[in-house]
Protein backbone atom coordinates (compact mmCIF):
# COMPACT_ATOMS: atom_id res chain seq x y z
CA UNK A 1 0.00 0.00 0.00
CA UNK A 2 1.04 3.72 -0.20
CA UNK A 3 1.45 6.51 2.54
CA UNK A 4 0.69 9.63 1.09
CA UNK A 5 2.20 12.72 3.01
CA UNK A 6 0.92 16.02 1.93
CA UNK A 7 2.89 19.13 2.75
CA UNK A 8 2.04 22.58 2.37
CA UNK A 9 2.70 26.40 3.93
CA UNK A 10 0.87 26.88 6.85
CA UNK A 11 -1.77 29.47 6.69
CA UNK A 12 -0.52 33.52 6.67
CA UNK A 13 2.65 32.46 5.53
CA UNK A 14 3.19 34.21 1.80
CA UNK A 15 3.52 31.65 -1.10
CA UNK A 16 4.85 33.79 -3.66
CA UNK A 17 4.59 30.50 -6.02
CA UNK A 18 0.88 29.92 -5.46
CA UNK A 19 -0.01 33.74 -6.26
CA UNK A 20 1.93 33.38 -9.74
CA UNK A 21 -0.27 30.40 -10.06
CA UNK A 22 -3.25 32.34 -9.39
CA UNK A 23 -2.91 35.30 -11.42
CA UNK A 24 -1.77 32.85 -14.56
CA UNK A 25 -5.20 31.24 -13.66
CA UNK A 26 -6.82 34.59 -14.05
CA UNK A 27 -5.13 36.00 -17.12
CA UNK A 28 -6.06 32.58 -18.40
CA UNK A 29 -9.52 34.10 -18.24
CA UNK A 30 -10.48 31.48 -15.48
CA UNK A 31 -11.79 33.58 -12.84
CA UNK A 32 -13.35 30.54 -10.29
CA UNK A 33 -10.31 30.92 -8.15
CA UNK A 34 -9.74 33.48 -5.50
CA UNK A 35 -6.30 31.65 -3.85
CA UNK A 36 -3.69 28.78 -4.84
CA UNK A 37 -1.67 27.79 -2.38
CA UNK A 38 1.61 25.18 -3.26
CA UNK A 39 2.67 22.29 -1.24
CA UNK A 40 4.79 18.94 -1.99
CA UNK A 41 3.22 15.19 -2.27
CA UNK A 42 5.37 12.40 -1.28
CA UNK A 43 4.07 8.84 -2.04
CA UNK A 44 5.46 6.17 0.20
CA UNK A 45 5.62 2.48 -0.85
CA UNK A 46 4.74 0.31 3.05
CA UNK A 47 3.77 -3.20 3.79
CA UNK A 48 0.81 -1.77 5.95
CA UNK A 49 0.36 1.19 8.06
CA UNK A 50 1.71 0.20 11.23
CA UNK A 51 4.83 1.92 10.48
CA UNK A 52 2.31 5.50 11.05
CA UNK A 53 4.28 6.83 14.56
CA UNK A 54 7.80 6.40 12.56
CA UNK A 55 6.13 8.62 9.68
CA UNK A 56 5.23 11.09 11.88
CA UNK A 57 8.72 11.28 13.01
CA UNK A 58 10.15 11.85 9.75
CA UNK A 59 7.60 14.09 8.64
CA UNK A 60 8.02 16.03 11.46
CA UNK A 61 12.01 16.15 11.14
CA UNK A 62 12.05 15.45 7.21
CA UNK A 63 9.97 16.18 5.03
CA UNK A 64 8.34 19.15 6.24
CA UNK A 65 9.92 22.15 8.21
CA UNK A 66 7.05 22.81 11.05
CA UNK A 67 8.37 26.72 11.35
CA UNK A 68 6.63 26.92 8.32
CA UNK A 69 4.88 24.03 6.47
CA UNK A 70 2.08 21.30 7.61
CA UNK A 71 1.49 18.04 6.92
CA UNK A 72 -1.06 15.18 6.64
CA UNK A 73 -0.81 11.66 6.33
CA UNK A 74 -3.25 9.39 4.61
CA UNK A 75 -2.69 5.40 3.43
CA UNK A 76 -4.14 4.35 0.75
CA UNK A 77 -3.56 2.46 -2.77
CA UNK B 1 42.39 30.53 15.71
CA UNK B 2 41.92 27.17 13.58
CA UNK B 3 38.66 27.41 11.35
CA UNK B 4 37.33 24.44 9.33
CA UNK B 5 35.56 24.78 6.23
CA UNK B 6 32.68 22.10 5.85
CA UNK B 7 32.13 20.77 2.66
CA UNK B 8 28.85 19.15 1.65
CA UNK B 9 28.08 17.43 -1.83
CA UNK B 10 27.19 20.65 -4.16
CA UNK B 11 29.15 23.41 -1.47
CA UNK B 12 30.92 25.99 -3.87
CA UNK B 13 31.93 28.58 -2.04
CA UNK B 14 34.08 26.62 0.59
CA UNK B 15 37.40 27.33 -1.46
CA UNK B 16 36.14 31.21 -1.42
CA UNK B 17 35.88 30.71 2.29
CA UNK B 18 38.97 28.52 2.44
CA UNK B 19 40.80 31.21 0.74
CA UNK B 20 39.26 34.15 3.04
CA UNK B 21 40.24 32.62 6.34
CA UNK B 22 43.71 31.28 5.19
CA UNK B 23 45.19 33.60 2.77
CA UNK B 24 43.60 36.84 3.64
CA UNK B 25 42.85 36.78 6.68
CA UNK B 26 46.19 34.56 8.05
CA UNK B 27 44.18 31.59 10.05
CA UNK B 28 45.00 27.96 9.54
CA UNK B 29 42.09 26.33 7.88
CA UNK B 30 40.99 23.08 6.96
CA UNK B 31 38.45 21.54 5.19
CA UNK B 32 35.58 19.21 6.81
CA UNK B 33 34.02 16.61 5.05
CA UNK B 34 30.46 15.93 5.41
CA UNK B 35 30.45 12.11 6.28
CA UNK B 36 33.68 12.92 8.93
CA UNK B 37 32.92 13.24 12.60
CA UNK B 38 35.97 14.87 13.73
CA UNK B 39 36.46 18.30 14.37
CA UNK B 40 40.30 18.52 13.79
CA UNK B 41 40.10 20.50 17.12
CA UNK B 42 38.93 23.66 15.17
CA UNK B 43 37.57 27.14 16.86
CA UNK B 44 35.37 28.25 13.98
CA UNK B 45 33.26 26.16 11.92
CA UNK B 46 31.96 27.77 8.40
CA UNK B 47 29.20 26.04 6.73
CA UNK B 48 29.83 27.51 3.07
CA UNK B 49 27.31 28.71 0.40
CA UNK B 50 26.24 26.30 -2.53
CA UNK B 51 23.91 23.79 -3.29
CA UNK B 52 24.69 21.23 -0.19
CA UNK B 53 22.54 17.93 -1.53
CA UNK B 54 21.62 19.43 -4.68
CA UNK B 55 18.71 21.68 -2.47
CA UNK B 56 16.34 18.47 -2.54
CA UNK B 57 13.79 19.00 -0.55
CA UNK B 58 14.30 22.16 1.28
CA UNK B 59 17.51 23.78 1.24
CA UNK B 60 19.23 22.61 3.78
CA UNK B 61 17.03 19.91 4.86
CA UNK B 62 19.29 17.07 3.88
CA UNK B 63 22.80 18.43 5.40
CA UNK B 64 20.88 18.59 8.81
CA UNK B 65 21.12 14.73 8.83
CA UNK B 66 24.17 14.45 7.85
CA UNK B 67 27.57 13.34 10.38
CA UNK B 68 29.38 16.61 10.34
CA UNK B 69 26.45 18.48 11.40
CA UNK B 70 25.54 16.16 13.93
CA UNK B 71 29.16 17.06 15.60
CA UNK B 72 28.81 20.56 14.68
CA UNK B 73 25.38 20.77 16.93
CA UNK B 74 27.19 19.31 19.50
CA UNK B 75 30.45 21.59 19.37
CA UNK B 76 28.10 24.75 19.07
CA UNK B 77 26.11 23.57 22.29
CA UNK B 78 29.49 23.78 23.73
CA UNK B 79 30.05 27.39 23.26
CA UNK B 80 31.84 26.39 19.81
CA UNK B 81 31.87 29.23 17.00
CA UNK B 82 30.01 28.83 13.72
CA UNK B 83 29.01 30.90 10.82
CA UNK B 84 26.59 30.23 8.26
CA UNK B 85 26.91 31.74 4.98
CA UNK B 86 24.06 31.75 2.38
CA UNK B 87 22.96 27.62 2.46
CA UNK B 88 25.53 27.61 5.84
CA UNK B 89 22.51 29.96 7.31
CA UNK B 90 19.64 27.37 5.26
CA UNK B 91 21.86 24.66 7.21
CA UNK B 92 21.82 26.62 10.25
CA UNK B 93 18.06 27.12 10.70
CA UNK B 94 17.01 23.54 9.46
CA UNK B 95 18.91 21.85 11.81
CA UNK B 96 17.64 24.35 14.54
CA UNK B 97 20.81 26.00 15.58
CA UNK B 98 19.30 29.55 14.80
CA UNK B 99 15.32 30.49 14.82
CA UNK B 100 13.22 30.66 11.59
CA UNK B 101 13.75 29.51 7.99
CA UNK B 102 14.46 30.77 4.80
CA UNK B 103 11.90 30.63 1.95
CA UNK B 104 12.10 31.56 -1.43
CA UNK B 105 12.52 35.30 -2.26
CA UNK B 106 9.08 37.10 -2.91
CA UNK B 107 10.00 37.60 -6.52
CA UNK B 108 10.44 34.30 -7.10
CA UNK B 109 14.08 35.21 -8.72
CA UNK B 110 17.63 34.36 -8.01
CA UNK B 111 19.26 37.43 -6.82
CA UNK B 112 23.01 38.00 -7.57
CA UNK B 113 24.30 41.52 -6.68
CA UNK B 114 25.77 43.90 -3.93
CA UNK B 115 23.36 44.99 -1.29
CA UNK B 116 23.24 47.31 1.25
CA UNK B 117 23.72 45.88 5.29
CA UNK B 118 23.30 47.88 8.17
CA UNK B 119 25.40 46.30 10.76
CA UNK B 120 22.48 46.75 13.79
CA UNK B 121 24.80 44.06 16.50
CA UNK B 122 28.75 45.19 16.85
CA UNK B 123 29.11 43.06 20.10
CA UNK B 124 29.14 39.61 18.20
CA UNK B 125 32.90 37.53 18.11
CA UNK B 126 31.88 37.80 14.33
CA UNK B 127 30.83 41.75 14.01
CA UNK B 128 32.97 43.55 16.30
CA UNK B 129 35.23 45.81 14.04
CA UNK B 130 32.25 47.33 12.68
CA UNK B 131 30.53 50.78 13.90
CA UNK B 132 27.40 50.23 15.22
CA UNK B 133 24.92 51.38 12.87
CA UNK B 134 27.53 51.25 10.00
CA UNK B 135 26.30 50.07 6.22
CA UNK B 136 28.24 47.62 4.87
CA UNK B 137 28.43 46.58 1.02
CA UNK B 138 28.52 42.15 0.95
CA UNK B 139 27.07 40.59 -2.02
CA UNK B 140 23.75 38.12 -2.06
CA UNK B 141 23.74 35.13 -4.72
CA UNK B 142 20.03 33.16 -3.56
CA UNK B 143 17.10 32.24 -4.38
CA UNK B 144 15.33 31.34 -0.95
CA UNK B 145 17.33 34.06 1.45
CA UNK B 146 13.64 35.38 2.58
CA UNK B 147 13.29 34.89 5.90
CA UNK B 148 10.72 33.97 8.10
CA UNK B 149 9.57 33.86 11.60
CA UNK B 150 6.28 34.40 13.57
CA UNK B 151 5.90 37.78 15.16
CA UNK B 152 6.84 36.01 18.64
CA UNK B 153 10.39 34.96 17.70
CA UNK B 154 10.54 38.21 15.50
CA UNK B 155 10.08 40.13 18.89
CA UNK B 156 12.29 37.64 20.56
CA UNK B 157 15.00 38.20 18.43
CA UNK B 158 14.30 42.05 18.52
CA UNK B 159 14.50 42.10 22.18
CA UNK B 160 17.77 39.83 22.20
CA UNK B 161 19.65 41.95 19.70
CA UNK B 162 19.91 38.76 17.82
CA UNK B 163 19.34 40.97 14.73
CA UNK B 164 22.96 41.09 13.25
CA UNK B 165 22.28 42.57 9.57
CA UNK B 166 19.30 44.51 8.11
CA UNK B 167 18.99 45.57 4.40
CA UNK B 168 19.24 48.67 3.78
CA UNK B 169 19.56 51.87 1.35
CA UNK B 170 22.73 53.92 1.34
CA UNK B 171 21.60 56.10 4.09
CA UNK B 172 20.98 52.66 6.43
CA UNK B 173 17.28 52.94 6.16
CA UNK B 174 15.50 49.37 6.89
CA UNK B 175 12.15 49.73 4.49
CA UNK B 176 10.79 47.39 1.97
CA UNK B 177 12.34 49.34 -0.94
CA UNK B 178 15.43 48.34 0.16
CA UNK B 179 14.06 44.60 0.79
CA UNK B 180 15.88 42.22 -2.50
CA UNK B 181 13.72 39.45 -1.02
CA UNK B 182 10.87 39.80 1.32
CA UNK B 183 12.75 39.04 4.43
CA UNK B 184 10.69 39.83 7.54
CA UNK B 185 12.37 42.84 8.98
CA UNK B 186 14.57 43.60 6.35
CA UNK B 187 16.44 40.57 8.02
CA UNK B 188 19.79 39.54 6.58
CA UNK B 189 21.38 38.05 9.30
CA UNK B 190 20.97 36.81 13.01
CA UNK B 191 22.88 35.60 15.91
CA UNK B 192 21.81 32.68 18.51
CA UNK B 193 20.82 34.04 21.67
CA UNK B 194 24.56 32.68 23.44
CA UNK B 195 26.30 34.88 20.67
CA UNK B 196 28.54 31.96 19.29
CA UNK B 197 26.37 30.92 16.27
CA UNK B 198 25.82 33.48 13.09
CA UNK B 199 23.54 33.11 9.88
CA UNK B 200 23.40 35.03 7.37
CA UNK B 201 22.59 35.63 3.35
CA UNK B 202 25.23 37.48 2.07
CA UNK B 203 28.47 36.22 1.05
CA UNK B 204 31.30 38.18 3.42
CA UNK B 205 34.24 35.54 1.62
CA UNK B 206 33.37 37.18 -1.94
CA UNK B 207 34.34 40.56 -0.56
CA UNK B 208 36.80 40.27 1.63
CA UNK B 209 39.75 41.80 -0.47
CA UNK B 210 41.03 44.91 -1.76
CA UNK B 211 40.82 43.94 -5.57
CA UNK B 212 36.91 43.15 -4.84
CA UNK B 213 34.25 46.19 -5.75
CA UNK B 214 34.30 46.21 -1.32
CA UNK B 215 36.81 45.19 0.84
CA UNK B 216 33.46 45.17 3.64
CA UNK B 217 33.25 41.25 4.16
CA UNK B 218 36.94 41.02 5.46
CA UNK B 219 36.50 42.34 8.65
CA UNK B 220 33.97 39.81 9.86
CA UNK B 221 36.56 37.09 9.14
CA UNK B 222 38.95 39.57 10.89
CA UNK B 223 36.68 40.07 14.00
CA UNK B 224 36.46 36.20 14.46
CA UNK B 225 40.16 35.61 14.47
CA UNK B 226 40.44 38.41 16.54
CA UNK B 227 38.08 37.51 18.90
CA UNK B 228 39.15 33.72 19.06
CA UNK B 229 42.81 35.20 18.91
CA UNK B 230 46.08 32.99 17.70
CA UNK B 231 46.27 34.89 14.22
CA UNK B 232 48.84 36.49 12.54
Amino acid sequence: MKAKVYVKLKNGVLDPQGQTILSSMQRMGYDFASDVRMGKFFEIEVKDDSCKADLEKIAQSMLANPIIEEYSIEFGE
Amino acid sequence: MKAGVVVFPGSNCDHDCYHALKHVTGAETVFLWHKDTDLQGVDLVVFPGGFSYGDYLRCGAIAKFSPIVNEVIKFANNGGHVLGICNGFQVLTESGLLPGALMKNRGLKFLCKYVNLRVDNTDTPFTNMYAAGEVVRIPIAHMEGNYYIDADGLKSLEDNNQVVFRYCDHNGTAEDDSNPNGAVGNIAGIINEKGNVLGMMPHPERCAESVMETRDGYFMFESVAKFIGGCR
